[in-house]
């Protein structure tokens, strides 16, 4: 900061060595503690992990280590399971955030307008959020259970199930566990984010506009939904990546069972570097899952400024 | 014309209760599963509230299970990582919102990368680098790797705080006399406490609920988190719902304690942000 320049009327003094090199160094000072943890606990391990994909690394055998090239990924093209996680990460993805904006915009709408009780409503929509994942697995993997919970048993008595059966052992319907305590974990997430958004549209848009005689669905779709925009793409891209790389409540509910049909892409990685030990090959499937993101982002940005351009 | 609004009206709030029913129900099911003894908890399987409630599931958690150790485990590991992170955020995010440097676009871009790639990457390589430090099966470990994770964001968080307070404050110190470090630790980070507090809050929670690096890194009762320690209590002792729920709503008290602090900052904080971006 260059304080001393400020000085009125007086010649701006230069200040001595040994204080212009302190000034200089001083952002780096305060980045630095942060700077080399960030380095050295996620940089530096994710080199490695790069370096993994191309090794023979497995926790257990001490004769592992060696180079072996390409032959992760020669493993990995004719992976079945790989492939499925693949299909799943999508359908995973895919479903949740779709669900988690549509219910979290919802939400954010109703919360828009002051009532009596707000706060106390907004409290507790947002509990969720605060719940640990590892127990909103948990939490959800109980109620869907039909000896501790009522779910198998609501889906009985309305006639979507022949009898009270734990969807998360049903192949067929087991994504959706997962996917409903997401939706359930995440529409907090989406409805804090759009609430602030909603909140800094300036009022007397709505008022000129009301007077101008629009109606509620033209105010929403011509002041709400342009000031919203941003917002609403910015959250779902990340939320899409972070989404996809969520495998926590997969990893409670189903441990990607039945039969793989809850695999997921990072739910995958886990299981081989956690249960097989295989580190090579997790990290090699790390590193694929790693340039698909990097592909999607690359393709979102590439998109926007075609959409920028086209304007 | 009066029908209308009252209508519009009741169908707000019936739509902001079915809200709140989904969002407490899991959490209320937790808790009566947890007060229910038993042999009530077969036979009145899906009633709302069972006949009799108890708390022996609780008193059994508390006193002949490892869950007290685990929650003391999740206590520290959290309580350090969040107190860490805030020293360490504070610091750069200062340094972001007031300083212009070489290096700060790196710096912001750096931080950012770490918040886009998947942390499942790095499972087995920190595994690896940790091991031969000692530092697996250990709590520093834990902290260590956590407060990696969260500084990034803390980072961001605690600059939009910094961004929020006049320049002139400390510049008058600084004319004053104290140098910038003085200004910064006895003028700016008190008028940011709320900013502290809230990242604090984050940064604890985030601590507290993370599983699969705890998964891979500790492996026994004595150093295990609480969400290993439920894990591996669930997968063992899988028949006993009733203690597992106890401890389950154990484990959520510490979350819901900081949500219900900070919850009223969060729309706040965030309107704050979008007003200056």
């Amino acid at each position: 900061m260059e304080y001393t320049l400020r000085r009125k009327g007086l010649p701006a003094i230069r200040p001595p060595l040994m204080k212009r090199i302190a000034d200089a160094s001083a952002p780096y000072l305060y980045t630095a503690p942060a700077l080399i943890l960030i380095v050295t606990v996620m940089l530096v391990p994710l080199v490695l992990g790069v370096s993994y994909a191309f090794r023979d690394v497995q926790l257990l055998n001490p004769f592992s280590g060696a180079f072996i090239g390409l032959g992760h990924f020669r493993a990995l093209a004719e992976d079945e399971a790989f492939f499925r996680s693949l299909r799943n990460t999508l359908w995973w993805t895919g479903a949740s955030v779709l669900l988690q904006f549509t219910f979290g915009l919802i939400l954010a709408l109703l919360l828009d307008k002051p009532f009596r009780g707000r706060a106390l409503a907004q409290a507790l929509v947002f509990l969720p959020w605060a719940v640990p994942s590892f127990l909103a697995g948990l939490n959800w993997a109980w109620l869907f259970n039909p000896v501790v919970g009522p779910v198998p048993h609501w889906l009985y008595a309305i006639g979507i199930m022949s009898q009270p059966a734990n969807i998360l052992s049903d192949p067929q319907l087991a994504m959706w566990g997962p996917i409903v305590a997401n939706i359930w974990w995440g529409i907090p997430f989406f409805a804090i984010t759009l609430l602030a958004a909603l909140q800094a549209i300036p009022r007397d848009l709505y008022e000129a506009a009301s007077i101008d005689g629009a109606g509620p669905v033209q105010r929403f779709l011509s002041i709400t939904l342009p000031f919203l925009a941003p917002t609403i793409a910015i959250t779902i891209l990340l939320r899409t990546v972070w989404i996809s790389n969520f495998a926590d409540l997969i990893v409670v509910m189903t441990g990607g069972g039945p039969a793989d049909r809850t695999q997921i892409v990072a739910s995958y990685i886990f299981t081989q570097a956690f249960k097989r030990l295989d580190f090579g090959y997790a990290s090699a499937v790390a590193l694929v899952l790693l340039a698909l993101l990097l592909a999607y982002s690359l393709l979102i940005v590439i998109l926007r400024q075609w959409l920028i351009s086209k304007d | 014309m009066r029908a209308k609004p009252l209508l519009v009206t009741i169908a707000h709030r019936l739509a902001i209760l079915a809200y709140i029913a989904f969002a407490l129900f899991p959490l209320f099911w937790l808790l009566k599963v947890a007060v229910t003894p038993n042999d009530l908890l077969y036979s009145e399987g899906i009633r709302l509230w069972p006949s009799r409630a108890s708390l022996e599931h609780f008193d059994f958690v508390l006193r002949h299970s490892a869950f007290p150790v685990f929650f003391r485990n999740s206590l520290i590991v959290s309580g350090s990582t969040a107190v860490v992170v805030t020293v360490l955020a504070s610091l750069s995010g200062y340094a972001l919102s007031r300083f212009r440097f070489r290096g700060k676009y790196w710096l912001v871009t750096l931080m950012l990368l770490t918040q886009m790639f998947p942390l499942v990457m790095l499972v087995a390589p920190i595994f690896k680098i940790l091991s031969p430090m000692g530092l697996t099966n250990s709590l520093t470990g834990l902290v260590i790797v956590y407060s990696a994770f969260n500084v990034p964001f803390a980072t961001f968080l605690m600059q939009s705080f910094f961004d929020g307070i006049p320049r002139d404050l400390e510049e008058a110190a600084m004319i004053d006399g104290a140098t910038q470090f003085v200004a910064f630790r006895q003028i700016i980070l008190p008028l940011t406490l709320p900013g502290i507090a809230a990242t604090l809050g984050f940064v604890f929670t985030a601590a507290w609920s993370e599983l699969l690096f705890a998964l891979m890194l500790i492996s026994g009762n004595e150093q295990a988190t609480f969400p290993v320690g439920l894990l591996s209590f669930v997968s063992k002792f899988s028949v006993d719902f009733g203690q597992m729920m106890a401890a389950g709503v154990l484990a959520l008290i510490p979350a819901c304690l900081f949500f219900l602090l900070i919850q009223r900052y969060l729309v706040q904080g965030l309107t704050a942000g979008a007003v200056k971006g």
